[in-house]
């Protein structure tokens, strides 16, 4: 859903070691994934109104102010919608499908494409509650995933 | 309340439909300049008669930003007092309409078409291995990838997934639409499933694309063009097809997320038409619903007042039988098994239901028509109301 282009030089088709393609990152979404590799979830904060954002943005929506700052979050959310791909779109996920892929709705309200460790699609519910896990997709690079919260 | 001085001012006078599907060999421009052709021929209007270009390119359009001088240039076109590329998704089929009525209406222009065409089905290669028009739709390329999340078609899934849980909405449900729509494409002679029943078992069946979507919950891919042709209500009277007036229109784009308020920007667009027009939803005798997924067609259900919010799954399954059944929606099976010109496709139909050419499916009262168009993940909206009357 994020429109921006890849960063300068980013290759469109580099892939982890396991095949899947490793997330373009431009420059605006870098600090999410820099915070990814300390274990650490952010989300955006605008520092004209202090409204959440999630993912980057150059500017606010709802006030317009162009400052923003990346800030910590709880990793606590819950499934707010999921749906299981069936098709295989890259050859990374030949052998994953069917394979589902969540938007969860974090505590604090900004809601974020991402996938459920441990869960198979069809066990999946609107409403589980999550928390996040760190997953190294190759030396580099870390995503932040989700795994069933223990209540 | 005065009559609204647009409403029935203008009406559309020709309609024309490229043939559909697996076409091959034809450029979009070539589309668009064939179906500008049909259309003016329908009318009985020369390519001199037109001094208004509309142009919504498909995703096979490459100079994009220039492609309504492309088309004139491509007819020969000269004079033209309006040219315009238009880009709402599928809600710009409508919205071309609403500025081709305004500048008729106003003076600017005496005869605007409005086109759309695209062509992004590529021939069976020779080997036989499969070929895909999936590079064409919109894979989500960006960081998102690392998750496989790729394509339109999932992003309406999660939509449709919350509208599920949050109304009880079913896969029965969804399947009722395919299965309605495919009753009405079995009888149209330009339907690319035409000849391909589908019974809720055979939907159940179908493969999965992205769940909650099956095979059949996805709209067609089509190669074609299709265009109609706007002029004032009172030169449409002279032309050589009955006119379709314009009655009612009206845009709505809600902006936010529609994951939380699980509605089209029909909410806002249904009323301000309805009121332009001096009609109510009841005084409509057949809908064409922008169906690029089942699950689209209850959502506008809702939003358009046919019932209440949330209940559009029930009453989908319950009111739409196909011919015969309690509301004539989407009665030449609409994107889901009759072609995929985006917005196009149903303003075509109520064209066709508005005169009385629907042949087999033809709707036996037909004097007033709903049209909706939808762009984006709900996020752009278009109304039309179209009648066979100018309205008094």
């Amino acid at each position: 859903m994020s429109a921006e282009a890849p960063r300068p030089g980013s290759p469109r088709d580099m892939v982890a070691p396991d095949g899947k393609p490793l997330p373009q990152i431009s420059a605006a979404m870098a600090p999410f994934f820099e915070a990814a590799r300390r274990q650490e979830l952010v989300v955006q904060r605008c520092r004209g109104c202090g409204a959440l954002r999630f993912p980057a943005r150059d500017r606010c929506s709802a006030c317009l102010a162009r400052e923003g700052e990346w800030v910590p979050v709880s990793g606590r959310g819950t499934v707010f919608s999921f749906a299981v791909m069936h098709q295989v779109y890259h050859p990374g996920f030949a052998a994953a499908v069917p394979y589902a892929v969540v938007l969860v709705a974090l505590e604090e309200g900004p809601r974020m494409i991402s996938n459920v460790i441990g869960v198979p699609p069809e066990a999946l519910r609107v409403g589980m509650p999550l928390e996040v896990v760190f997953e190294a997709v190759s030396p580099e690079v870390t995503v932040p995933k989700f795994r069933v919260a223990n209540a | 309340m005065p009559r609204h001085p647009l409403c029935g001012a203008a009406a559309i006078a020709g309609l024309g439909i490229t043939a559909q599907g697996k076409v091959y060999g034809q450029s979009p421009l070539d589309f668009a300049v064939e179906a500008v052709s049909l259309a003016l021929a329908d009318a009985g209007l020369e390519r001199s008669d037109l001094d208004g270009l509309l142009l919504n390119p498909g995703l096979a359009w490459t100079d994009f930003g220039m492609g309504s001088f492309q088309l004139q240039q491509a007819m020969g076109l000269r004079n033209l007092h309006l040219l315009a590329n238009m880009s709402l998704g599928g809600a710009t089929a409508g919205a071309m309409i609403q500025h081709a009525v305004e500048a008729v209406a106003s003076g600017r222009a005496e005869a605007v078409a409005c086109v759309f065409s695209d062509a992004t089905l590529k021939p069976p290669r020779p080997s036989g291995e499969r070929t895909s028009s999936g590079s064409a739709y919109g894979f989500a390329r960006g960081w998102e990838a690392a998750y496989g999340f790729f394509g339109v078609n999932a992003m309406y899934a999660l939509v449709a997934q919350r509208h599920m849980h949050r109304y009880g909405t079913t896969q029965d449900h969804l399947g009722a639409v395919a299965v309605a729509q495919r009753k009405w494409a079995n009888l149209n002679p330009q339907a690319q499933l035409r000849d391909q029943p589908l019974t809720l078992e055979d939907y159940h069946a179908s493969r999965w694309v992205v769940e909650p979507f099956h095979l059949y919950d996805c709209c067609l891919v089509s190669n074609g063009g299709l265009a109609v042709i706007v002029t004032s209500a009172e030169r449409a009277r002279d032309l050589r097809r009955p006119p379709v007036y314009v009655r009612g229109m009206a845009q709505g784009h809600l902006g936010g997320d529609p994951i939380e308020t699980l509605s089209s920007g029909a909410v806002i667009s249904a009323p301000a038409a309805f009121r332009m027009a001096g009609l109510r939803l009841a005084d409509v005798d057949v809908v064409q619903l922008y169906d690029c997924y089942t699950f689209t067609v209850i959502v506008c259900l809702e939003d358009y007042g046919f019932c209440a919010k949330g209940e559009g799954g029930p009453y989908a399954a319950e009111h739409l039988g196909g011919p015969g059944g309690l509301l004539a929606l989407n009665t030449g099976g609409g994107q889901l098994s009759s072609f995929y010109m985006w917005g196009m496709t149903p303003v075509s139909e109520a064209i066709v239901q508005l005169r009385g050419d629907g042949g087999e499916r033809q709707v036996a009262k037909h004097d007033v028509a709903l049209v909706s168009g939808n762009g984006g993940v709900l996020s752009t909206h278009s109304t039309l109301v179209l009648a066979r009357e100018a309205g008094s």
